[in-house]
C-alpha cells in the first residue's frame, strides 16, 4: 500500500516535471542567453524578462505542483529510490516531449542515453 | 562550451542533490504526511532541513534557468544526472538509508547514459529560425520588431 503511494506520487512528479520542463525550456530560449543579457543590461532585465515571460509562469506552476509530489513522496519512500525513480523517468518523458514541442534533434546518441536511463530506473525499482 | 557553462551545469546537479536529501533527511523527522490532514505540509516547511533544502532547490532552479538559456533540454537534464550517483553516496553514508547492489547497477546505467549525452553538442541549431539573440540584435538596429 505504502509503495503504491510512492509510486502513485512519483508518477504525478513525472507528468508535472515533464510539463514544467518543456515550458520553461522555451521560455527561458526566448529570454536569451542569461549570460550574455546580464553583462549588456543588467541582472534586472534578466529577472524582468524571465518573470514576464508567460511560458515561464505556466513551468514554475508545473514545477510547484512537482514540488509538493515530491515532498509526498519522499514522506513515503526512501530519497534513493524516489529522486532517481521520478527524475530519471521525467528525462525520458523530456526526451519525447522536447522532440515534439521544443523540436530538439534527439538523435541516436540521446534515445541510446534515454534507454540506459530506462533500464536504470527499472533495477532502482527492483 | 566555456569553463562558465561547465561551472553552471555542475551548480544544477550539486544544488539539486545537496537540495534533495536535505528535505529528504527534513520530512523523515517530520512524518508521513496524510492526505487527511494537507496542512502538514505548511508544519513540514517549518523544519530546518526542509527549509535549508528549498533553499538550495531555489540555487539548483537559478542555475537550471541559466543552463536552459543557451543549452537544449535533452543536454541539461543528463548533463547534470551524476547527481543521481551524489544522491546515492549521501543516501547511503549520511542517512544511512539501504541501497542494494540492483540499485547501484541502476544508478550505474544511468550514469552510462550521461556519458553518451554529455559528448554531443549542446545546443539544436535551427537553421530556418533566427535565435533569440539575432532578433534582438535586429530590433536593436532597426528600430523595428518584426
Amino acid at each position: 500500500m505504502k509503495s503504491l503511494y510512492t509510486w502513485s506520487a512519483i508518477l504525478a512528479i513525472v507528468f508535472a516535471s515533464v510539463v514544467g520542463d518543456v515550458l520553461l525550456a522555451r521560455a527561458m530560449k526566448q529570454v536569451g542567453d542569461v549570460g550574455a543579457l546580464w553583462r549588456r543590461s543588467g541582472l534586472g532585465t534578466v529577472i524582468r524578462r524571465t518573470l514576464g515571460n508567460p511560458y515561464f509562469l505556466l513551468g514554475v506552476t508545473a514545477m510547484a505542483v512537482a514540488f509538493f509530489s515530491l515532498l509526498f513522496a519522499l514522506s513515503w519512500g526512501d530519497v534513493s529510490l524516489v529522486a532517481p525513480a521520478a527524475a530519471s523517468l521525467t528525462f525520458i518523458g523530456n526526451a519525447v516531449a522536447a522532440k515534439i514541442f521544443l523540436h530538439e534533434r534527439v538523435d541516436r546518441r540521446r534515445w541510446i542515453a534515454a534507454g540506459l536511463v530506462a533500464a536504470g530506473v527499472a533495477l532502482l525499482a527492483g | 562550451m566555456t569553463f562558465r557553462k561547465y561551472l553552471v551545469l555542475v551548480g544544477v546537479t550539486v544544488f539539486a542533490a545537496a537540495g534533495d536529501s536535505l528535505l529528504s533527511h527534513g520530512m523523515k523527522q517530520t512524518g508521513s504526511i496524510s492526505v487527511n490532514h494537507l496542512q502538514g505540509v505548511i508544519f513540514a516547511v517549518l523544519n530546518p532541513w526542509v527549509a535549508i533544502g528549498i533553499l538550495l532547490l531555489l540555487a539548483f532552479f537559478a542555475t537550471y534557468m541559466t543552463a536552459l538559456s543557451w543549452a537544449d533540454l535533452t543536454y541539461v537534464l543528463p548533463a547534470t544526472s551524476l547527481g543521481y550517483v551524489l544522491l546515492a553516496l549521501v543516501a547511503r553514508f549520511v542517512l544511512h538509508e539501504h541501497v542494494s547492489p540492483l540499485r547501484w547497477l541502476g544508478i550505474a546505467l544511468i550514469t552510462g547514459g550521461v556519458g553518451f549525452v554529455a559528448g554531443g553538442p549542446e545546443l539544436t541549431k535551427h537553421p530556418h529560425t533566427k535565435s533569440a539573440e539575432e532578433k534582438r540584435a535586429a530590433v536593436a538596429a532597426t528600430g523595428v520588431e518584426s
